[in-house]
């Protein structure tokens, strides 16, 4: 039995019997990884004596009949997330050297579980980019098609997870960073809805948008992770405690919703006749399919450029040289700050506080930011008119739907280098999972097809905190394309 | 997609105007590239100018967006944040002298 295979219920009955023990699965993985990241670059850092260090509590604790659904489970963790003691560099040069003071409230929540970390996975410099090119540390690549990326930002996660070098991960996503790379590698990744999951510990991309989220090998895995790490968190002050979120959805009884904005112009015809494909499958179990509109798509991917960038260029404030990571010497304190920005930041971070700086600055901040504010309205009122209101019953409320299928990306995997010096064709590479980050909705994407070798990934969008419908549904899909 | 014609062009001192103001030295290399990649990426941002007027002001006043000063409880992290400075001394983060 190769033990790296294994989800996470197989997992977990193993060492409930004791078949194996956390320390094995663990060795299983760490062996895994010492041969097979060098190919991939999935992980920038193996956390080998922590890991071992869990897997033994987590043996003691399942000795003692007090396990969990994730204790002795070994997974990775994109760093950008705080793990207390180890480095978290976000992908950047500014953090090369920077150890995290505390843990993340996330890993706190799988610490608790006793969960396994195994490492600190690659990502696009502070999680900006679709490709994981843009880290410090060199890309990522597909372990389908090492010529290509593996997609981003959370390119290390989805890549150790496709690559069975975690049996989950954990990334974050801000304008599609978690189910772009799960498309991409063939994995299921979720972006819960804004505010179900606290983001404190996790390094601050653009605040209104920042979600962390699960990426793994099934629905089933990606729902308990979720349920692990959700929850309101008086650290996150926009974290909310959920409802109990175990409704049994049956596909036929739900309408589903198929936004034609989403396949204009753009989308390859073969990864379109995938997502058809699949909608075919719901529609042949019952569902009512029906086409509606979101008119206001075609502005969403400016909105979220001027919107991310504006944040980002505060957030990043932070990064002087005089708190934590970088410094450079210079002879007096501006010059501190302009040599360690200027040094230790890269091309991608640097364009973009440079766009959220002008966006923001005086005479132009009517014209892009507070515009942009406007449009993220306008988006706003899009899906709510498209969707049944939470509470109500499936299929009132006139047309209305329950979920919408859609692509998550226009393409799949493209070829490392092939956008790198052209921002305008990277930032396209987002265009669907753009528009509900700046609704706040939640969205999954899960494997429905391949074109060769390359995955392809079907978008479930839900409405505000139905992740549950979402699992429901792309856990019936998943069996049906099977 | 390719952006041959540009309707707008950052000028280079505009450049180096935002760039101070976000404390970024740049060099000329990196200057040439901003100018031509955000002329392109602000071009695009045009799209937005077709789009419907509407008021904001119900969006700012939610609750969930509101920040209150909250209590935060204290980690007793204090050493673990000291030592991630570069520049210290004793108990003291250093900074270059501002006057």
């Amino acid at each position: 039995m190769d033990l790296t295979e294994l989800a996470i219920k197989e997992a977990h009955e193993g060492l409930k019997k004791g078949e194996f023990t956390s320390v094995d699965l663990t060795k299983a993985y760490l062996d895994k990884i010492k041969k097979n990241n060098k190919k991939v670059n999935a992980y920038l850092s193996v956390t080998e004596n922590l890991a071992l260090e869990m897997a033994e509590e987590a043996d003691r604790k399942i000795k003692s009949g007090t396990l969990e659904m994730l204790t002795g489970i070994p997974c990775a963790i994109k760093d950008a997330i705080l793990v207390e003691g180890e480095k978290c560099t976000a992908g950047s040069k500014i953090l090369e050297n920077y150890i995290a003071p505390y843990d993340a409230t996330v890993i706190k929540k799988l610490k608790e579980q006793g969960a396994v970390i195994l490492g600190k996975t690659n990502l696009d410099e502070f999680a900006m980019g679709s490709s994981t090119e843009n880290s410090a540390f060199s890309a990522t690549k597909n372990p389908h098609d090492k010529t290509r990326v593996a997609g981003g930002s959370s390119g290390g996660s989805a890549a150790a997870v496709a690559a069975n070098m975690a049996v989950f991960a954990l990334g974050s996503d801000t304008g599609g960073s978690i189910r772009q790379p799960a498309s991409f590698c063939g994995v299921v990744g979720l972006c819960p809805t804004y505010g179900a999951v606290s983001r404190y510990g996790l390094i601050a991309h653009a605040s209104s948008l920042d979600q962390i989220g699960p990426l793994a090998k099934n629905v089933e895995d990606c729902k308990i992770v979720f349920d692990a790490i959700k929850g309101k968190d008086p650290l996150d002050a926009t974290s909310v405690e959920l409802g109990i979120q175990n409704t049994e959805f049956k596909i036929k009884n739900l309408r589903i919703g198929v936004p034609k904005e989403y396949f204009a112009k753009g989308l390859e015809k073969e990864v379109e006749e995938i997502i058809r494909e699949a909608i075919k499958k719901a529609k042949d179990a019952g569902a009512e399919i029906i086409e509606i509109s979101l008119p206001s798509s075609e502005y969403a991917l400016a909105c979220y450029y001027i919107i991310g960038p504006s944040e980002i260029s505060a957030n990043l404030a932070r990064f002087d040289g005089i708190k934590y990571g970088l410094s450079e010497p210079a002879e007096n304190l501006l010059d501190v700050y302009l040599k360690t920005r200027g040094r230790g930041f890269g091309v991608e971070v640097k364009r973009r506080i440079m766009l959220g700086t002008y966006s923001l600055s005086s005479g132009y901040y009517d014209a892009y930011y507070q515009k942009a504010q406007e449009v993220r309205e306008l988006i706003k009122q899009d899906f709510k008119e498209v969707f049944v209101p939470p509470g109500a019953g499936s299929r009132s409320g006139g047309k209305k739907v329950d979920l919408l299928f859609c692509p998550v990306s226009p393409f799949p995997a493209f070829k490392i280098g092939e956008k790198t010096d052209d921002p305008m064709s990277m930032y396209l590479a987002d265009i669907y999972t753009i528009p509900l980050k700046l609704a706040g909705l939640p969205g999954i994407s899960v494997p429905v097809g391949k074109i060769k070798s390359l995955p392809v990934g079907l978008q479930i969008i839900g409405n505000h905190f139905e992740e549950d419908k979402i699992f429901s549904i792309a856990s019936q899909i998943e069996n049906m394309v099977k | 997609m390719k952006f041959v014609f540009l309707n707008f062009m950052l000028s280079k001192d505009e450049v180096k105007r935002i760039a101070k103001l976000a404390r970024l030295e740049l060099t000329e290399k990196e200057i040439e590239k901003m100018q031509k990649d955000m002329s392109a990426i602000l071009d695009y941002f045009d799209l937005l100018k077709k789009a419907p007027k509407v008021k904001v002001e119900a969006a700012s006043t939610k609750a969930s967006a509101s920040r209150r000063d909250e209590v935060v409880s204290s980690h007793n992290i204090r050493d673990e944040l000291i030592t991630a400075a570069p520049c210290k001394k004793d108990d003291y983060i250093k900074v270059k002298t501002i006057l």
